[in-house]
């Protein structure tokens, strides 16, 4: 594990970004969007459940059978001329990049947006040794400028602003003329598309992710909205996959079940705009693609969570849905978590791959209203798998005395008013989300109380603003 | 080889199997070979004509635009059209694709035709699809010399032409037809499933068209071929 953790600072990371105006405004931003398109999207797809159940259980089939899997997905690789490189650890996955750079002699590589590219640290690494990594997905572009990590597995720029863009583009593209207009996005867009178009076109190696690995073919398969993913392995001399070894697929249509959910639920459209399935590289006659095809499967503590209590995280296809219908990520947004994973899929994720003493932390940050499994295309338990986390935490008497007593979060949010504020004002919107104005005849780990009755959904606001407002301004 | 070797192992381990169980085997064999389809939206399961329509419905609401057309004889006007409408020069780049060159371009006088991939200089391209999905208003397009994957990504405009009869109702309709074409288990270098013009939605969550990608994409189908 290579990308350093800040995660048992949480509480302070918290405390930060409730003091920064900029993090709360684009926090208030997305949080509606996110849920609305969604919700719109899943409405008008009746099979959207039944969709849901099927892939709940094909992954754990698969993950059942992943050794198999995995390797007919390598004799397909092998078959269509690419190469397959298993990496245990983070630094190993490092290595294999550097060394096929080194080989192909690239002075930078271009790059598609890879969560486990963040996970092994891989540009820091690169850079250290002479190799510019240049990020092409603009959301990735941005927060590269900035020299900070993704706050958001789809969108991880989601934390900065319009003016916060245009001041880091006027910073970084000094070659432009300092007078000319940025005020719109469409501009910053534009900037952007012309400062990347050159580097896409002279850059030997293009590294992308993969959303899914196919057993039948050997493919490799990208989601993306701007084709960068697309321009990056197409034009480059080599295309390198980075992947964890748990998005094997049996098959097409397998993958087709997925992609039904994915974009439904991650951004509310049918389908992202570019699905793109890639297998091998250059054919004879073909007049572009790569030359050379990788791909780098990373392990990285994920095999020893199958079997065990927390093998259906591993069930996760990083749509982000748990993180846009969570009250504590909306307060405190993606940084505060402290590594690569935010959200409840972190709280749950960051612990079984960095190890408990490092992100123990992360599975109290819940208000264990239950949004995040209401709407997991996969049907993740997470508050439960956060509640093991939590027991297993207390069992090892890692916590401080207070905590041990359950009191530090809520301590945590009391103390700071605002957050407590938020926090509570939000779980009451979600709740409200849930039954409109009546009564909610389903409540997320409640089932012990709505089984048998309804539970209210709140009404107005919180106790805590209806006083306010009684008491008036003191 | 050493890691490759500690991460089966440590998989069979945690799932407590060994690598010669014949019943694990058979049962990822099987599926493989059968590929089960999952469960498909009633929403594209339609006769023809009202498939048709979806698929217009579904492409606009990708943001792209559409227009049908009754023959491949009407191709080069409609495409010379849209170039007007965007006011662009009349140039347009394709593959070798056999039926973009049975297509009558010599019709539209002014029409500069270019043949061969891209390399970023075009501001316009004309690609054969390989098929369609009226779900979701998705082209399927297949990498190779006949319709080279670069004019799908590099120039401003994307013109696509469709033959109505390759419009699917579903995507599993299509992985049958490629299995027909390219075998079994095979596939393509890439298969790009395009579903509207490129767009990002990084800045502030707001949606915008012409990231890196196609500023524009323009569908014809021909429902004649
Ligand atoms: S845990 Fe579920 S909701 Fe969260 S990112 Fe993963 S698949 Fe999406």
């Amino acid at each position: 594990m290579t990308q350093p953790v800040n995660s048992p600072q949480f509480k302070e990371n918290a405390r930060k970004a409730l003091d920064d105006a900029y993090l709360q405004k684009a926090l208030a931003r997305s949080e509606k969007g996110f849920i609305e398109r969604r919700k719109a999207a899943v409405e008008k797809l009746p099979e959207y459940d039944a969709l849901r159940d099927n892939a709940r259980d094909l992954k754990d089939h698969i993950l059942a059978h992943l050794d198999l899997y995995l390797e007919a997905y390598e004799r397909n690789v092998i078959a269509t001329g690419g190469h397959v490189h298993w990496a245990a650890t983070a630094e190993e996955a490092n290595e294999i990049i550097f060394g096929i750079c080194q080989r192909l002699n690239a002075k930078a590589v271009a790059k598609g947006k890879s969560m486990i590219s963040e996970e092994t640290g891989l540009n820091s690494y690169l850079e250290a040794r002479g190799i510019r990594p240049i990020e092409t997905d603009l959301g990735e572009y941005i927060i590269q400028l900035r020299g900070e990590t993704p706050s958001h597995l789809i969108a991880p720029a989601l934390h900065v602003t319009k003016e916060q863009i245009e001041a880091d583009f006027r910073r970084a593209h000094t070659e432009l003329p300092p007078e000319r207009n940025l005020d719109e996005p469409t501009s910053l867009l534009a900037e952007a598309r012309a400062m990347l178009r050159d580097k896409f076109l002279n850059v030997e190696v293009g590294i992308t992710g993969a959303n899914f690995l196919i057993a039948e073919t050997g493919s490799s398969v990208i989601v993306t909205n701007e084709g960068n993913g697309d321009l990056t392995q197409t034009l480059a001399k080599a295309h390198i996959v980075i992947s964890s070894i748990e998005k094997v697929v049996p098959t097409r249509e397998d993958a087709v079940t997925f992609l039904r959910l994915l974009a439904r639920t991650a951004s509310g459209t049918d389908l992202s705009v570019y699905t793109t399935f890639s297998t091998g590289a250059r054919r004879d006659g073909d007049p572009d693609g790569p030359l050379e095809y990788h791909v780098v499967l990373l392990d990285n503590g994920r095999s020893n969570m199958l079997g065990g209590k927390f093998q259906e995280m591993l069930r996760c296809i990083r749509c982000g849905a748990c993180m846009n219908h969570c009250p504590v990520f909306h307060a405190v947004g993606g940084h505060a978590y402290g590594w690569v994973y935010p959200g409840p899929m972190g709280a749950v994720l960051t612990p079984s791959l960095v190890g408990v003493e490092q992100g123990g932390q992360l599975p109290n940050a819940s208000t264990f209203c239950g949004r995040c499994e209401e709407v997991c295309p996969v049907r993740i338990p997470l508050p439960k798998l956060m509640r093991n986390w939590r027991e297993r935490e207390f069992e090892r008497h890692l916590q401080p005395a207070f905590a041990r007593y359950g009191l530090g979060i809520w301590a945590a949010f009391a103390k700071r008013p605002a957050l407590y504020r938020r926090a509570t004002s939000l779980a009451m919107k979600f709740l409200r989300l849930f039954g409109g104005k009546g009564r909610l005849r389903a409540l997320p780990l409640a089932s012990g109380w709505t089984r048998h009755r309804d539970f209210p959904s709140p009404q107005g606001e919180t106790f805590q603003s209806l006083w306010k407002k009684r008491s008036g301004p003191r | 080889m050493k890691s490759r070797e500690a991460i089966f192992a440590n998989i069979r381990k945690s799932l407590r199997v060994s690598s010669d169980d014949r019943l694990r085997h058979e049962t990822v064999t099987a599926r493989i070979q059968k590929h089960p389809r999952g469960i498909i939206p009633a929403r594209g399961q339609k006769p023809d004509r009202e498939r048709l329509e979806l698929f217009r419905q579904m492409v606009e609401s990708a943001k792209a635009s559409i227009a049908i057309l009754e023959t491949k004889d009407d191709v080069p006007t409609a495409v010379a059209a849209y170039l007007r409408s965007k006011n662009l020069p009349q140039s347009i780049r394709h593959g070798d694709d056999a039926r973009l060159s049975l297509i009558p371009w010599a019709k539209e006088r002014a029409l500069e035709v270019t043949k061969g991939a891209s390399d970023g200089a075009q501001l316009a391209s004309v690609s054969y699809s390989f098929g369609a999905v009226a779900e979701s208003g998705t082209l399927v397009m297949v990498s190779g010399a006949d319709n080279p994957t670069t004019l799908n990504f590099l120039p401003d405009h994307h013109l696509v032409v469709v033959d109505e009869r390759d419009i699917a109702g579903d995507y599993e309709s299509v992985w049958d037809r490629i299995r027909l074409s390219f075998g079994a288990n095979k596939m393509p270098r890439a298969v790009n499933w395009i579903t509207g013009p490129s767009r990002s939605g990084d800045i502030e969550q707001t949606h915008l068209l012409g990231a890196h990608g196609p500023r524009s994409l323009h569908v014809l189908v021909v429902r004649n071929s």
